[in-house]
């Protein structure tokens, strides 16, 4: 018997560069390689080929200026102490990063004020909820004041309420401290609410650098244009007015491109008795999810 | 100033973190205690034994040997080759790695956090012990005892240099606590955990002191236990293989954080 072995590049030729302050989402589908290049911008994995600088540094020196500088946060992973309270971790950060005990005591303060978090600090970590603990581990991953955040899912697992309030945490930090995000999440809603900018991997490359809206157009080119007719209407009626979608007794959806939109709602107001008539952009979060679910770029 | 990140005040702060940690596995660490009688085990069979007196030492110095040999290794354990495997694949390496001090040293503070936990209990199996045997009750003086302090928190570094090593390879392999089962078995033949060195054949015994073994039990029992035993070679030896093993951790970590994969992150 033998072991067979096969290399495969998680990552190629991912080229980008993030100001600083920007709040920035990573797009990508599981195994696309956005943990993978995230793994490697703060220096935890080493890229065969290719440069990586931030903040002036190569992460994968892990130069302790540098390490000073970032965090990293995994929802699904914690490096609070489970049988003890967040406090003796915080305790253990702030010396590890050598803040003083008043300079500790005044960002702990402020961090848990911003994060609700109160007496759940000196409850043993096992006995705090998902979303406790989570907000716990941010405590924990940005009380040296970093000026680059790694977030990887942090939003992961946690219930709508959770979420929400983490997402208002990371924006009221961001505005704060000018600190510069890059955020990974398989919650729409994260990426929609704190980055203006998103970055688009699969396959491990990158596929998109711009604005979500932008992303959205790239990846759905056309409108969706839904009719509710008072009678029922064969398909062949609708030929050349945009592409049929479907059909369902009175209901029609249609996609029409952009440019032939105005034309194509006139006609159809003029040839069918419409009793009602919608354009919509397809959502965002339905578009990556399609794009993910069929692997198609 | 710090050496690989660590001062006095994080050691401090960690060394009081991971008692507090260990505390809350106190019971655990209490059967662990109880679970390291092998010296007295086989105290009762050199006792009952006719080849005891090959051994060299009379009834109250085996006694008070094998009871040396039970406290050594219970300060001296190290067990980080199974929490850095752990910690390797499951991914909660990587907060370590990315803060600056060496994750070395966390693993150093829970080994001194649990032997701070372990005193009580191993007091407690000594008084029972000197109760079963009170001929064989002695107080080393103060001096002896700084000296067996410290050949045993010198064994305690060399078993931690030499399962560090052994973890360094899980970058490798994954699975390195299987090397350690390995070592285990040299380990408890030549450490004097079974029988003193002097029970061993001359060209056994010469071989045993070419390996870190005897240095490790054998050597820091002779010393608490007030027997004849060559102070200076025995040091220097211990810190000869500390200089040796230190730079080759240091070494294999740096080669092997190249190759971490984060797994599990």
């Amino acid at each position: 018997m033998r072991r067979r072995h096969r290399d495969v590049s998680a990552v190629r030729d991912v080229s980008f560069t993030i100001a600083p302050g920007e709040m920035v989402g990573f797009l990508g589908a599981n195994g696309a390689g956005k943990t993978t290049t995230l793994k490697m911008l703060c220096g935890l994995i080493y890229p065969s080929s290719g440069r990586v600088v931030i903040a002036g540094y190569q992460p994968q020196q892990r130069h302790p200026d540098f390490l000073r500088r970032i965090t990293l946060v995994m929802g699904q992973k914690q490096q609070l102490l489970w049988d003890l309270p967040p406090m003796d971790s915080l305790r253990v950060n702030a010396a590890v990063y050598g803040i003083s005990d008043r300079d500790a005591n005044r960002r702990i303060a402020e961090l848990s004020d911003l994060l609700e978090l109160g007496e759940e600090l000196t409850r043993p970590v096992r006995k705090l909820s998902l979303g406790q603990r989570m907000k716990a581990e941010l405590l924990a991953a940005l009380l040296h004041q970093p000026e680059v955040l790694f977030l990887d899912e942090p939003t992961l697992g946690l219930d709508v309420n959770a979420q929400a309030k983490v997402r208002q945490f990371l924006a009221d930090y961001n505005r704060r401290t000018g600190a510069t995000v890059l955020l990974t999440s398989h919650y729409m809603a994260d990426i929609t609410a704190l980055c203006p900018r998103v970055l688009l991997i699969h396959q491990g490359h990158l596929f998109h650098d711009g604005p979500l809206d932008r992303l959205a157009s790239r990846l759905a080119p056309e409108r969706h244009v839904r009719l509710e007719l008072d009678e029922p209407v064969v398909a062949e009626a609708f030929a050349g007015l945009g592409r049929l979608d479907s059909l369902h007794d009175r209901e029609v959806n249609l996609r029409v491109k952009p440019q032939e939109l105005t034309a194509v709602v006139a006609q159809l107001l003029d040839r069918f008795a419409v009793r009602d008539l919608e354009v919509n952009d397809p959502p965002i979060d339905q578009l990556i999810g399609d794009l993910f679910r069929q692997g198609r770029l | 100033m710090r050496i690989f990140g660590l001062n006095r005040k994080i050691l401090r702060v960690l060394l009081g973190t991971e008692y507090a940690h260990m505390l809350e596995y106190r019971a655990e660490i209490a059967l662990w205690a109880l679970s390291g009688v092998l010296p007295f085990i086989m105290l009762s069979l050199w006792n009952g034994s006719d080849a005891r007196s090959a051994l060299g030492m009379d009834g109250v110095a085996l006694d008070r040997y094998f009871l040396s040999a039970y406290l050594v290794r219970q300060f001296s354990v190290v067990w980080m080759v199974y929490d850095f495997e752990d910690d390797a694949l499951t991914g909660r390496l990587s907060p370590y790695l990315l803060q600056p001090l060496h994750p070395l040293w966390r693993y150093v503070a829970r080994h001194l956090g649990e032997q701070l936990t372990r005193v009580p209990f191993a007091a407690a199996i000594a008084a029972v012990f000197f109760l079963i045997q009170p001929e064989a009750f002695w107080l080393p003086s103060i001096g002896r005892f700084l000296l067996a302090w410290l050949a045993t928190w010198m064994a305690f570094t060399i078993a931690f240099l030499l399962q560090s090593l052994i973890a360094a390879l899980c970058f490798w392999s994954e699975r390195a606590s299987a090397l350690e089962r390995l070592l285990f078995i040299p380990f408890l033949f030549l450490s004097g955990l079974l029988a003193p060195l002097t029970a061993f054949p001359p060209l056994v015994r010469t071989l045993a002191e070419w390996t870190p073994f005897p240095y490790l039990i054998d050597f820091p029992a002779r010393v608490l236990a007030e027997q004849p035993v060559n102070l200076l070679a025995g040091f220097a030896i211990q810190l000869i293989w500390i200089l040796v093993l230190l730079p080759l951790v240091l070494l294999l970590w740096r080669a092997g954080v190249r190759r971490y994969s984060a797994m599990g992150a």
